[in-house]
Protein backbone atom coordinates (compact mmCIF):
# COMPACT_ATOMS: atom_id res chain seq x y z
CA UNK A 1 0.00 0.00 0.00
CA UNK A 2 2.87 2.60 0.41
CA UNK A 3 6.00 2.71 -1.07
CA UNK A 4 8.10 3.69 2.32
CA UNK A 5 6.61 0.53 4.16
CA UNK A 6 10.16 -1.21 4.15
CA UNK A 7 10.80 -0.59 8.12
CA UNK A 8 13.37 -3.73 7.79
CA UNK A 9 15.68 -1.55 5.41
CA UNK A 10 15.23 1.48 7.16
CA UNK A 11 18.24 2.11 9.52
CA UNK A 12 18.91 6.17 9.09
CA UNK A 13 16.05 7.10 11.77
CA UNK A 14 17.65 8.51 15.19
CA UNK A 15 15.43 6.13 17.26
CA UNK A 16 17.45 3.53 15.71
CA UNK A 17 21.11 4.83 15.59
CA UNK A 18 21.72 3.18 19.05
CA UNK A 19 21.38 -0.65 17.21
CA UNK A 20 24.90 0.13 16.18
CA UNK A 21 26.29 0.59 19.23
CA UNK A 22 27.54 -2.14 21.56
CA UNK A 23 24.45 -5.00 21.49
CA UNK A 24 23.81 -6.02 25.66
CA UNK A 25 21.53 -8.57 24.32
CA UNK A 26 22.37 -10.20 21.31
CA UNK A 27 20.11 -13.23 19.71
CA UNK A 28 21.82 -15.41 16.58
CA UNK A 29 19.27 -17.47 14.41
CA UNK A 30 17.87 -18.90 17.56
CA UNK A 31 15.67 -21.22 17.28
CA UNK A 32 13.26 -22.80 20.21
CA UNK A 33 11.06 -25.66 19.34
CA UNK A 34 8.93 -27.52 22.50
CA UNK A 35 8.24 -31.07 22.86
CA UNK A 36 4.81 -31.05 24.41
CA UNK A 37 4.30 -34.45 26.69
CA UNK A 38 2.64 -37.39 24.44
CA UNK A 39 2.34 -37.54 21.06
CA UNK A 40 1.43 -34.27 19.90
CA UNK A 41 3.66 -32.21 17.22
CA UNK A 42 6.58 -30.34 18.54
CA UNK A 43 5.49 -26.53 18.32
CA UNK A 44 7.98 -24.15 17.40
CA UNK A 45 7.80 -21.66 19.34
CA UNK A 46 10.24 -19.34 18.19
CA UNK A 47 12.01 -19.67 14.32
CA UNK A 48 15.49 -18.20 13.27
CA UNK A 49 15.27 -15.62 15.33
CA UNK A 50 17.65 -12.82 15.14
CA UNK A 51 18.11 -9.27 16.90
CA UNK A 52 20.65 -7.19 18.58
CA UNK A 53 19.38 -4.78 21.33
CA UNK A 54 21.99 -2.18 21.93
CA UNK A 55 22.91 -0.45 25.43
CA UNK A 56 20.77 1.98 27.03
CA UNK A 57 17.62 1.21 24.14
CA UNK A 58 14.16 0.53 25.48
CA UNK A 59 12.84 -2.17 22.85
CA UNK A 60 9.23 -3.37 22.81
CA UNK A 61 9.33 -6.71 21.68
CA UNK A 62 5.23 -6.98 20.75
CA UNK A 63 2.95 -10.32 19.31
CA UNK A 64 -0.48 -11.88 19.89
CA UNK A 65 -1.16 -14.79 22.45
CA UNK A 66 1.31 -17.53 21.79
CA UNK A 67 3.91 -15.45 19.39
CA UNK A 68 6.86 -16.37 21.70
CA UNK A 69 6.81 -13.81 24.05
CA UNK A 70 7.21 -15.40 27.13
CA UNK A 71 9.27 -18.09 25.50
CA UNK A 72 11.98 -15.37 24.37
CA UNK A 73 12.31 -13.86 27.88
CA UNK A 74 13.08 -17.13 29.41
CA UNK A 75 16.03 -17.53 26.58
CA UNK A 76 17.41 -14.34 27.45
CA UNK A 77 17.60 -14.75 31.12
CA UNK A 78 18.55 -18.36 30.81
CA UNK A 79 15.97 -20.07 31.89
CA UNK A 80 15.54 -22.01 28.43
CA UNK A 81 18.31 -22.75 26.50
CA UNK A 82 17.52 -22.73 22.87
CA UNK A 83 17.06 -25.83 20.85
CA UNK A 84 19.71 -24.00 18.42
CA UNK A 85 21.50 -20.46 18.27
CA UNK A 86 22.99 -18.29 20.75
CA UNK A 87 21.84 -16.02 22.82
CA UNK A 88 24.63 -14.23 24.60
CA UNK A 89 24.51 -11.31 27.09
CA UNK A 90 26.20 -8.75 27.94
CA UNK A 91 29.15 -10.64 25.99
CA UNK A 92 28.12 -13.81 27.99
CA UNK A 93 27.08 -17.09 25.37
CA UNK A 94 24.14 -17.66 27.79
CA UNK A 95 22.71 -20.43 25.81
CA UNK A 96 26.36 -22.36 26.72
CA UNK A 97 26.80 -21.61 30.64
CA UNK A 98 26.49 -24.72 33.01
CA UNK A 99 23.38 -23.90 35.65
CA UNK A 100 25.49 -22.62 37.97
CA UNK A 101 27.24 -20.32 35.98
CA UNK A 102 24.06 -19.22 34.39
CA UNK A 103 22.64 -18.48 38.18
CA UNK A 104 25.56 -15.64 38.48
CA UNK A 105 24.81 -14.53 34.69
CA UNK A 106 21.23 -13.93 35.63
CA UNK A 107 21.65 -11.47 38.33
CA UNK A 108 22.91 -9.24 35.15
CA UNK A 109 19.37 -9.18 34.08
CA UNK A 110 16.80 -8.31 36.23
CA UNK A 111 12.96 -9.44 36.02
CA UNK A 112 9.96 -7.61 36.29
CA UNK A 113 6.44 -9.43 36.19
CA UNK A 114 2.75 -9.40 34.93
CA UNK A 115 1.55 -10.06 38.28
CA UNK A 116 4.52 -8.63 40.47
CA UNK A 117 5.60 -12.06 42.15
CA UNK A 118 6.53 -10.38 45.11
CA UNK A 119 6.82 -12.59 48.39
CA UNK A 120 3.78 -11.86 50.81
CA UNK A 121 6.05 -12.54 53.84
CA UNK A 122 8.25 -9.78 53.06
CA UNK A 123 7.81 -6.69 53.21
CA UNK A 124 8.63 -4.16 50.38
CA UNK A 125 12.23 -3.26 51.77
CA UNK A 126 12.65 -7.56 52.28
CA UNK A 127 11.62 -8.50 49.17
CA UNK A 128 13.67 -5.88 47.51
CA UNK A 129 16.75 -7.11 49.65
CA UNK A 130 15.58 -10.90 48.68
CA UNK A 131 17.80 -10.90 45.41
CA UNK A 132 20.76 -9.23 47.22
CA UNK A 133 20.96 -11.91 49.77
CA UNK A 134 20.50 -14.74 47.24
CA UNK A 135 23.87 -13.11 45.60
CA UNK A 136 25.56 -13.41 49.04
CA UNK A 137 25.54 -9.31 49.44
CA UNK A 138 26.38 -8.21 53.24
CA UNK A 139 23.82 -7.17 55.58
CA UNK A 140 24.95 -3.53 56.09
CA UNK A 141 25.50 -3.03 52.15
CA UNK A 142 21.56 -4.86 51.51
CA UNK A 143 20.05 -2.11 53.78
CA UNK A 144 22.01 1.09 52.31
CA UNK A 145 21.02 -0.77 48.74
CA UNK A 146 17.54 -1.18 49.71
CA UNK A 147 17.24 2.41 50.84
CA UNK A 148 18.36 3.97 47.45
CA UNK A 149 16.50 1.31 45.51
CA UNK A 150 12.96 2.51 47.84
CA UNK A 151 14.16 5.81 47.08
CA UNK A 152 14.46 5.47 43.07
CA UNK A 153 10.95 4.29 42.86
CA UNK A 154 9.67 6.81 45.63
CA UNK A 155 8.69 4.14 48.05
CA UNK A 156 10.35 5.15 50.90
CA UNK A 157 7.37 6.00 53.02
CA UNK A 158 6.10 2.17 52.20
CA UNK A 159 9.20 0.42 53.21
CA UNK A 160 7.80 -1.30 55.62
CA UNK A 161 4.30 -2.49 54.03
CA UNK A 162 3.81 -6.15 52.99
CA UNK A 163 2.69 -6.52 49.48
CA UNK A 164 -1.28 -6.94 50.67
CA UNK A 165 -0.99 -2.95 51.67
CA UNK A 166 0.30 -1.91 49.01
CA UNK A 167 -1.71 -0.94 45.73
CA UNK A 168 -1.04 -2.33 42.09
CA UNK A 169 1.11 0.31 41.04
CA UNK A 170 3.26 0.36 44.37
CA UNK A 171 3.48 -3.89 43.70
CA UNK A 172 5.30 -2.93 40.57
CA UNK A 173 7.39 -0.45 41.61
CA UNK A 174 8.29 -2.71 44.62
CA UNK A 175 9.13 -5.26 41.67
CA UNK A 176 10.94 -2.93 39.35
CA UNK A 177 13.15 -1.77 42.39
CA UNK A 178 13.74 -5.71 43.29
CA UNK A 179 14.91 -6.00 39.62
CA UNK A 180 17.55 -3.48 39.97
CA UNK A 181 18.77 -4.37 42.92
CA UNK A 182 21.87 -5.92 41.58
CA UNK A 183 22.29 -3.63 39.13
CA UNK A 184 21.39 -5.71 35.92
CA UNK A 185 22.81 -4.62 32.31
CA UNK A 186 19.43 -5.51 31.38
CA UNK A 187 15.38 -4.86 32.86
CA UNK A 188 13.09 -7.81 31.05
CA UNK A 189 10.00 -6.64 31.66
CA UNK A 190 7.12 -9.51 30.49
CA UNK A 191 3.37 -7.83 30.26
CA UNK A 192 5.10 -5.90 33.19
CA UNK A 193 1.60 -3.60 32.47
CA UNK A 194 -1.10 -5.68 31.67
CA UNK A 195 -2.67 -6.20 35.13
CA UNK A 196 -2.35 -2.32 36.20
CA UNK A 197 -5.20 0.31 35.01
CA UNK A 198 -4.51 2.76 32.23
CA UNK A 199 -3.56 5.89 34.51
CA UNK A 200 -1.03 3.73 36.51
CA UNK A 201 0.21 1.93 33.42
CA UNK A 202 1.40 5.44 32.16
CA UNK A 203 3.06 5.95 35.72
CA UNK A 204 5.12 3.24 35.73
CA UNK A 205 6.47 3.43 32.00
CA UNK A 206 7.41 6.65 32.94
CA UNK A 207 9.04 5.20 35.79
CA UNK A 208 10.75 2.68 33.59
CA UNK A 209 11.66 5.48 31.34
CA UNK A 210 13.22 7.62 33.65
CA UNK A 211 15.65 5.31 35.17
CA UNK A 212 16.64 3.62 31.89
CA UNK A 213 17.81 7.91 31.28
CA UNK A 214 19.04 7.90 35.20
CA UNK A 215 21.12 4.80 35.50
CA UNK A 216 21.25 3.63 31.51
CA UNK A 217 20.01 -0.09 31.76
CA UNK A 218 18.67 -1.21 28.41
CA UNK A 219 14.84 -2.49 28.72
CA UNK A 220 13.05 -5.30 26.85
CA UNK A 221 9.37 -4.66 26.71
CA UNK A 222 7.44 -7.37 26.10
CA UNK A 223 3.97 -6.82 25.72
CA UNK A 224 0.87 -7.15 23.38
CA UNK A 225 -0.11 -3.51 23.76
CA UNK A 226 1.28 -1.65 20.78
CA UNK A 227 -0.05 1.71 23.54
CA UNK A 228 2.79 0.27 25.84
CA UNK A 229 5.49 0.54 23.21
CA UNK A 230 4.15 3.34 21.60
CA UNK A 231 4.60 5.33 25.15
CA UNK A 232 8.49 4.41 25.84
CA UNK A 233 10.01 2.21 23.38
CA UNK A 234 13.10 3.44 21.02
CA UNK A 235 12.70 0.53 18.85
CA UNK A 236 10.09 -2.15 18.21
CA UNK A 237 10.42 -5.31 17.15
CA UNK A 238 6.92 -7.26 15.59
CA UNK A 239 6.73 -11.10 16.72
CA UNK A 240 3.85 -13.36 14.69
CA UNK A 241 3.83 -16.88 15.01
CA UNK A 242 7.11 -17.30 16.47
CA UNK A 243 8.64 -14.99 13.65
CA UNK A 244 10.34 -12.49 13.72
CA UNK A 245 8.23 -10.31 11.17
CA UNK A 246 9.45 -6.70 11.30
CA UNK A 247 11.33 -4.32 13.90
CA UNK A 248 12.53 -0.81 13.61
CA UNK A 249 12.29 2.93 15.30
CA UNK A 250 8.46 2.94 16.87
CA UNK A 251 8.04 6.12 14.94
CA UNK A 252 8.64 4.31 11.66
CA UNK A 253 6.44 1.26 12.77
CA UNK A 254 3.46 3.35 13.09
CA UNK A 255 4.07 5.71 10.64
CA UNK A 256 4.72 2.67 8.02
CA UNK A 257 3.42 -0.83 9.45
CA UNK A 258 4.82 -3.10 7.26
CA UNK A 259 3.60 -6.43 8.21
CA UNK A 260 0.11 -7.20 8.57
CA UNK A 261 -0.01 -8.07 12.27
CA UNK A 262 1.84 -4.98 12.82
CA UNK A 263 -0.71 -2.82 10.79
CA UNK A 264 -3.44 -4.47 13.14
CA UNK A 265 -1.27 -3.68 16.54
CA UNK A 266 -0.81 -0.03 15.03
CA UNK A 267 -5.03 0.25 13.95
CA UNK A 268 -5.83 -1.05 17.64
CA UNK A 269 -3.94 1.30 19.14
CA UNK A 270 -5.05 4.18 16.79
CA UNK A 271 -6.80 6.53 18.51
CA UNK A 272 -8.98 8.00 16.18
CA UNK A 273 -11.74 6.64 14.47
CA UNK A 274 -14.91 7.41 12.64
CA UNK A 275 -18.20 7.63 14.24
CA UNK A 276 -20.59 4.48 14.36
CA UNK A 277 -23.11 6.43 12.84
CA UNK A 278 -20.87 6.52 9.97
CA UNK A 279 -19.37 3.42 9.82
CA UNK A 280 -22.45 1.60 9.60
CA UNK A 281 -23.01 3.85 6.66
CA UNK A 282 -19.67 2.94 4.60
CA UNK A 283 -19.88 1.20 1.34
CA UNK A 284 -17.34 -0.61 -0.72
CA UNK A 285 -18.09 0.62 -3.98
CA UNK A 286 -18.18 4.87 -4.69
CA UNK A 287 -21.57 6.41 -5.11
CA UNK A 288 -22.49 9.13 -7.80
CA UNK A 289 -23.24 12.15 -6.04
CA UNK A 290 -21.41 10.69 -2.45
CA UNK A 291 -18.68 11.24 -0.63
CA UNK A 292 -15.77 9.47 0.10
CA UNK A 293 -14.07 8.76 3.13
CA UNK A 294 -10.02 9.15 3.32
CA UNK A 295 -7.54 8.11 6.05
CA UNK A 296 -4.73 11.06 5.91
CA UNK A 297 -1.71 9.81 8.05
CA UNK A 298 1.04 12.55 8.56
CA UNK A 299 4.11 11.99 9.97
CA UNK A 300 7.52 13.07 9.21
CA UNK A 301 8.50 16.68 7.84
CA UNK A 302 5.29 17.86 7.00
CA UNK A 303 3.16 16.52 10.02
CA UNK A 304 2.77 20.02 11.34
CA UNK A 305 1.82 21.88 7.83
CA UNK A 306 -1.35 23.00 7.29
CA UNK A 307 -1.51 20.57 4.48
CA UNK A 308 -5.46 20.00 4.18
CA UNK A 309 -5.47 24.40 3.64
CA UNK A 310 -3.24 24.11 1.01
CA UNK A 311 -4.90 20.97 -0.81
CA UNK A 312 -8.01 22.45 -0.60
CA UNK A 313 -6.92 25.62 -2.33
CA UNK A 314 -4.61 23.92 -4.92
CA UNK A 315 -7.69 21.20 -5.73
CA UNK A 316 -10.70 23.29 -5.00
CA UNK A 317 -12.13 20.45 -3.04
CA UNK A 318 -13.67 21.20 0.26
CA UNK A 319 -12.94 19.01 2.97
CA UNK A 320 -14.96 17.82 5.83
CA UNK A 321 -13.34 16.78 8.86
CA UNK A 322 -14.35 13.77 10.54
CA UNK A 323 -12.12 12.89 12.99
CA UNK A 324 -8.43 13.93 13.95
CA UNK A 325 -5.59 13.31 16.44
CA UNK A 326 -1.84 14.35 16.45
CA UNK A 327 0.00 12.46 18.97
CA UNK A 328 3.83 12.06 19.94
CA UNK A 329 5.43 9.23 19.19
CA UNK A 330 9.30 8.57 19.78
CA UNK A 331 9.04 12.76 20.40
CA UNK A 332 7.83 13.60 17.13
CA UNK A 333 4.76 14.32 15.86
CA UNK A 334 2.25 12.00 14.31
CA UNK A 335 -0.98 13.13 12.71
CA UNK A 336 -4.20 11.16 12.04
CA UNK A 337 -7.07 12.38 10.13
CA UNK A 338 -10.26 11.37 8.77
CA UNK A 339 -11.61 13.31 6.27
CA UNK A 340 -14.91 13.50 3.62
CA UNK A 341 -14.78 14.54 0.16
CA UNK A 342 -17.49 14.78 -2.14
CA UNK A 343 -16.98 11.80 -4.46
CA UNK A 344 -14.86 12.21 -8.47
CA UNK A 345 -12.60 9.73 -9.15
CA UNK A 346 -10.55 12.30 -10.66
CA UNK A 347 -10.47 14.36 -7.04
CA UNK A 348 -9.31 11.05 -5.18
CA UNK A 349 -6.60 10.44 -7.42
CA UNK A 350 -5.44 14.09 -7.27
CA UNK A 351 -5.54 13.69 -3.99
CA UNK A 352 -3.60 10.68 -3.19
CA UNK A 353 -0.88 12.06 -5.61
CA UNK A 354 -0.48 15.02 -4.01
CA UNK A 355 -0.14 13.56 -0.67
CA UNK A 356 2.13 10.94 -1.86
CA UNK A 357 4.51 13.52 -3.23
CA UNK A 358 4.74 15.26 0.31
CA UNK A 359 5.38 11.30 1.61
CA UNK A 360 2.09 11.19 3.11
CA UNK A 361 -0.17 8.13 3.17
CA UNK A 362 -3.79 8.19 2.39
CA UNK A 363 -6.30 5.04 2.84
CA UNK A 364 -9.72 5.22 1.35
CA UNK A 365 -12.07 3.64 3.72
CA UNK A 366 -15.01 3.33 2.27
CA UNK A 367 -18.01 5.67 0.61
CA UNK A 368 -20.94 6.97 1.70
CA UNK A 369 -24.23 8.40 -0.10
CA UNK B 1 -10.63 -37.24 95.42
CA UNK B 2 -7.17 -37.97 96.88
CA UNK B 3 -3.96 -36.16 97.21
CA UNK B 4 -2.32 -38.85 95.80
CA UNK B 5 -5.09 -39.34 92.60
CA UNK B 6 -3.98 -35.36 91.92
CA UNK B 7 -0.54 -36.15 92.09
CA UNK B 8 -1.04 -38.93 89.68
CA UNK B 9 -2.88 -36.65 87.66
CA UNK B 10 -0.31 -33.88 87.50
CA UNK B 11 2.04 -35.97 86.94
CA UNK B 12 0.91 -37.88 84.06
CA UNK B 13 -0.25 -34.29 82.56
CA UNK B 14 3.96 -33.56 82.38
CA UNK B 15 4.27 -36.77 80.98
CA UNK B 16 1.88 -36.10 78.30
CA UNK B 17 3.44 -32.67 77.58
CA UNK B 18 6.78 -34.12 77.19
CA UNK B 19 5.79 -37.00 75.11
CA UNK B 20 3.99 -34.59 72.62
CA UNK B 21 6.34 -31.92 72.86
CA UNK B 22 9.45 -33.69 72.26
CA UNK B 23 8.12 -35.92 69.40
CA UNK B 24 6.34 -32.75 67.88
CA UNK B 25 9.88 -31.42 67.66
CA UNK B 26 11.31 -33.83 66.41
CA UNK B 27 8.89 -34.92 63.71
CA UNK B 28 9.49 -31.22 62.79
CA UNK B 29 12.86 -31.74 62.86
CA UNK B 30 12.47 -34.62 60.89
CA UNK B 31 9.09 -34.06 58.61
CA UNK B 32 9.87 -30.10 57.27
CA UNK B 33 13.02 -31.04 54.94
CA UNK B 34 10.98 -34.53 54.42
CA UNK B 35 8.05 -32.49 53.50
CA UNK B 36 10.31 -29.48 51.54
CA UNK B 37 12.10 -32.43 49.67
CA UNK B 38 8.87 -34.60 48.37
CA UNK B 39 7.00 -30.46 47.38
CA UNK B 40 10.14 -30.25 44.78
CA UNK B 41 11.61 -33.26 43.52
CA UNK B 42 9.37 -34.63 41.12
CA UNK B 43 10.20 -34.66 37.53
CA UNK B 44 10.52 -31.10 36.17
CA UNK B 45 10.48 -29.69 39.42
CA UNK B 46 13.49 -27.92 41.36
CA UNK B 47 14.98 -30.42 42.51
CA UNK B 48 13.76 -33.14 40.52
CA UNK B 49 14.71 -36.37 41.59
CA UNK B 50 11.68 -38.51 40.53
CA UNK B 51 13.27 -42.05 42.21
CA UNK B 52 13.86 -40.72 45.37
CA UNK B 53 10.51 -39.12 45.68
CA UNK B 54 8.52 -42.30 44.76
CA UNK B 55 10.41 -44.21 47.13
CA UNK B 56 10.35 -41.76 49.84
CA UNK B 57 6.60 -41.28 48.80
CA UNK B 58 5.81 -44.83 49.57
CA UNK B 59 7.53 -44.87 52.28
CA UNK B 60 5.55 -41.86 54.19
CA UNK B 61 2.73 -43.76 52.77
CA UNK B 62 3.30 -46.88 54.50
CA UNK B 63 4.32 -45.02 57.78
CA UNK B 64 0.88 -43.29 57.15
CA UNK B 65 -1.29 -46.16 56.81
CA UNK B 66 0.00 -48.44 59.42
CA UNK B 67 -2.28 -47.91 62.60
CA UNK B 68 -0.70 -46.16 65.65
CA UNK B 69 -0.46 -49.25 67.84
CA UNK B 70 0.82 -51.84 65.49
CA UNK B 71 3.04 -49.08 64.75
CA UNK B 72 4.57 -49.34 68.51
CA UNK B 73 4.66 -52.56 68.59
CA UNK B 74 5.89 -53.37 65.72
CA UNK B 75 9.25 -51.30 66.01
CA UNK B 76 9.97 -52.47 69.59
CA UNK B 77 13.43 -53.53 68.68
CA UNK B 78 14.09 -50.04 66.66
CA UNK B 79 12.89 -48.11 69.73
CA UNK B 80 15.50 -50.54 71.99
CA UNK B 81 18.04 -49.48 69.80
CA UNK B 82 17.57 -46.17 69.53
CA UNK B 83 16.20 -45.03 73.70
CA UNK B 84 17.98 -48.27 75.11
CA UNK B 85 14.29 -49.80 76.43
CA UNK B 86 11.38 -50.14 74.49
CA UNK B 87 9.76 -49.63 78.19
CA UNK B 88 8.48 -46.06 79.88
CA UNK B 89 8.29 -42.15 78.22
CA UNK B 90 11.05 -41.56 77.00
CA UNK B 91 10.83 -44.82 74.73
CA UNK B 92 7.45 -43.83 73.85
CA UNK B 93 9.05 -40.99 71.84
CA UNK B 94 9.94 -43.02 69.22
CA UNK B 95 7.11 -44.67 68.01
CA UNK B 96 5.50 -40.72 68.26
CA UNK B 97 8.12 -39.47 66.42
CA UNK B 98 8.17 -41.91 63.88
CA UNK B 99 3.93 -41.48 63.53
CA UNK B 100 4.18 -37.94 63.47
CA UNK B 101 7.29 -37.23 60.72
CA UNK B 102 5.38 -38.36 57.56
CA UNK B 103 2.46 -36.81 58.50
CA UNK B 104 4.51 -33.51 59.27
CA UNK B 105 5.89 -34.14 55.92
CA UNK B 106 3.07 -34.45 54.19
CA UNK B 107 1.25 -31.67 55.79
CA UNK B 108 4.69 -29.24 54.77
CA UNK B 109 4.48 -30.79 50.97
CA UNK B 110 1.02 -29.59 50.46
CA UNK B 111 1.56 -26.21 52.21
CA UNK B 112 4.59 -25.91 49.96
CA UNK B 113 2.91 -26.83 46.97
CA UNK B 114 -0.07 -24.17 47.57
CA UNK B 115 3.20 -21.36 47.14
CA UNK B 116 2.43 -19.24 44.12
CA UNK B 117 4.93 -20.87 40.97
CA UNK B 118 5.39 -17.22 40.13
CA UNK B 119 8.04 -16.71 43.33
CA UNK B 120 9.64 -19.83 42.17
CA UNK B 121 10.25 -18.35 38.79
CA UNK B 122 11.06 -15.18 40.19
CA UNK B 123 13.48 -16.52 42.53
CA UNK B 124 14.85 -18.32 39.64
CA UNK B 125 15.09 -15.31 37.44
CA UNK B 126 17.43 -13.57 40.73
CA UNK B 127 19.59 -16.93 40.13
CA UNK B 128 18.64 -18.45 42.96
CA UNK B 129 19.98 -22.13 43.78
CA UNK B 130 16.98 -24.63 44.58
CA UNK B 131 18.13 -24.68 48.16
CA UNK B 132 17.87 -21.00 48.34
CA UNK B 133 14.37 -20.73 46.92
CA UNK B 134 13.54 -23.43 49.48
CA UNK B 135 14.69 -21.69 52.59
CA UNK B 136 14.06 -17.76 51.32
CA UNK B 137 10.82 -18.86 49.32
CA UNK B 138 9.03 -21.70 49.76
CA UNK B 139 9.29 -22.18 53.58
CA UNK B 140 8.50 -18.49 54.67
CA UNK B 141 6.01 -18.16 51.84
CA UNK B 142 4.24 -21.39 53.38
CA UNK B 143 5.03 -20.55 57.19
CA UNK B 144 1.27 -19.78 57.81
CA UNK B 145 -0.45 -22.89 56.40
CA UNK B 146 2.68 -25.14 58.10
CA UNK B 147 1.96 -23.80 60.90
CA UNK B 148 -1.89 -24.42 61.14
CA UNK B 149 -0.85 -28.27 60.34
CA UNK B 150 1.63 -28.70 62.95
CA UNK B 151 -1.15 -27.24 65.17
CA UNK B 152 -2.99 -30.31 63.60
CA UNK B 153 -0.16 -33.26 64.23
CA UNK B 154 0.41 -31.64 67.71
CA UNK B 155 -3.34 -32.37 68.48
CA UNK B 156 -3.24 -35.82 66.66
CA UNK B 157 -0.08 -36.70 68.79
CA UNK B 158 -2.11 -35.76 72.13
CA UNK B 159 -4.63 -38.72 71.08
CA UNK B 160 -1.78 -40.63 70.00
CA UNK B 161 0.10 -40.56 73.14
CA UNK B 162 -3.00 -42.01 75.04
CA UNK B 163 -2.34 -45.17 73.65
CA UNK B 164 1.51 -45.61 74.66
CA UNK B 165 0.40 -46.97 77.85
CA UNK B 166 0.25 -49.93 76.05
CA UNK B 167 4.42 -49.77 76.48
CA UNK B 168 4.15 -48.29 80.23
CA UNK B 169 4.37 -44.74 78.31
CA UNK B 170 2.09 -43.37 80.93
CA UNK B 171 0.53 -39.47 80.49
CA UNK B 172 -2.88 -38.53 80.60
CA UNK B 173 -4.34 -40.96 78.28
CA UNK B 174 -2.84 -44.08 80.58
CA UNK B 175 -3.96 -42.76 83.46
CA UNK B 176 -7.44 -42.87 82.55
CA UNK B 177 -7.64 -46.06 81.03
CA UNK B 178 -6.07 -47.24 84.49
CA UNK B 179 -7.94 -45.26 87.50
CA UNK B 180 -11.01 -44.10 85.08
CA UNK B 181 -11.80 -47.46 82.96
CA UNK B 182 -9.59 -50.38 85.74
CA UNK B 183 -10.03 -49.37 88.71
CA UNK B 184 -13.46 -47.74 87.57
CA UNK B 185 -13.47 -43.99 89.05
CA UNK B 186 -15.44 -41.98 86.30
CA UNK B 187 -14.53 -38.67 88.60
CA UNK B 188 -10.66 -39.61 87.50
CA UNK B 189 -11.88 -40.05 83.81
CA UNK B 190 -13.64 -37.36 83.58
CA UNK B 191 -11.10 -35.15 85.22
CA UNK B 192 -8.58 -36.70 82.10
CA UNK B 193 -11.03 -36.40 79.73
CA UNK B 194 -11.22 -32.45 80.76
CA UNK B 195 -7.53 -32.06 80.59
CA UNK B 196 -7.32 -33.60 77.39
CA UNK B 197 -10.08 -30.90 75.90
CA UNK B 198 -8.59 -28.00 77.18
CA UNK B 199 -4.81 -29.45 76.12
CA UNK B 200 -6.43 -29.97 72.65
CA UNK B 201 -8.30 -25.95 72.82
CA UNK B 202 -5.31 -24.43 73.97
CA UNK B 203 -2.88 -25.85 71.39
CA UNK B 204 -5.53 -25.13 68.78
CA UNK B 205 -5.95 -21.72 69.74
CA UNK B 206 -2.53 -21.10 69.95
CA UNK B 207 -1.80 -22.35 66.24
CA UNK B 208 -4.68 -20.29 64.84
CA UNK B 209 -3.18 -17.05 66.23
CA UNK B 210 0.54 -17.63 65.32
CA UNK B 211 -0.80 -18.43 62.44
CA UNK B 212 -2.91 -15.69 61.87
CA UNK B 213 -0.16 -13.61 62.33
CA UNK B 214 2.03 -15.32 59.91
CA UNK B 215 -0.01 -14.72 57.32
CA UNK B 216 0.26 -11.23 55.64
CA UNK B 217 -1.64 -12.49 52.58
CA UNK B 218 -4.82 -11.23 54.06
CA UNK B 219 -5.02 -7.46 55.31
CA UNK B 220 -5.01 -7.15 59.06
CA UNK B 221 -3.96 -4.21 61.71
N1 LIG C 1 7.08 -25.59 28.11
C1 LIG C 1 6.38 -25.64 26.96
N2 LIG C 1 6.05 -26.83 26.41
C2 LIG C 1 5.37 -26.88 25.26
N3 LIG C 1 4.98 -25.82 24.54
C3 LIG C 1 5.26 -24.60 25.03
C4 LIG C 1 5.99 -24.45 26.26
N4 LIG C 1 6.14 -23.12 26.51
C5 LIG C 1 5.54 -22.48 25.47
N5 LIG C 1 5.03 -23.36 24.58
C6 LIG C 1 4.33 -23.01 23.32
O1 LIG C 1 5.11 -22.07 22.63
C7 LIG C 1 4.29 -21.07 22.03
C8 LIG C 1 4.70 -19.69 22.51
O2 LIG C 1 4.39 -19.56 23.89
P1 LIG C 1 4.72 -18.26 24.74
O3 LIG C 1 4.32 -18.54 26.13
O4 LIG C 1 6.11 -17.85 24.49
O5 LIG C 1 3.71 -17.21 24.09
P2 LIG C 1 3.42 -15.70 24.50
O6 LIG C 1 3.72 -14.87 23.31
O7 LIG C 1 4.12 -15.35 25.76
O8 LIG C 1 1.86 -15.72 24.74
P3 LIG C 1 0.98 -14.92 25.82
O9 LIG C 1 0.80 -13.53 25.32
O10 LIG C 1 -0.31 -15.68 25.81
O11 LIG C 1 1.69 -15.00 27.13
C9 LIG C 1 2.86 -21.44 22.37
O12 LIG C 1 2.32 -22.14 21.27
C10 LIG C 1 2.99 -22.34 23.56
O13 LIG C 1 1.96 -23.26 23.60
MG1 LIG D 1 3.48 -14.82 27.81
Amino acid sequence: MNALALPLARPASVASEPARAKPVIRLEAVTKIFQPRGRTAPVTALADLTLDIAEGEIVGIIGRSGAGKSTLVRLINGLEKPTSGHVIVDGVVLSELAESDARTARRSIGMVFQHFNLLASRTAAGNIALPLEIAGVAEAEIKTRVDELLGLVGLSVERDRYPSELSGGQKQRVGIARALATKPKVLLCDEATSALDPETTGQILQLISRIRDEIGVTVVLITHEMAVVKAIADRVAVLDEGHLVETGATFEIFAHPGHESTRAFVAATAKVDMPDVLRTRLEAEPIAGGATILRILFSGPHATDPILARLSRSTGVEFNIIAAQVEFIGGRPFGNIIVSVPWSKQTIDTIQASLQGLGLSSEVLGHVA
Amino acid sequence: MSPEIVYQLIFATGQTLYMVGVSALLGTLFGLPLGAFLATSKSGEILAAPAANAVIGAVVNATRSTPFIILVVAIIPFTRLIAGTSIGTSAAIVPLTIASAPFIARIVESSIREVDPGLIEAARAMGATPMQIVRKVLIPEALSSITLGLTLAVVSLISYSAMVGAVGGGGLGDLGIRYGYQRFMPDVMLVVVVSLIALVQSVQSAGDALARKLNRRARHG
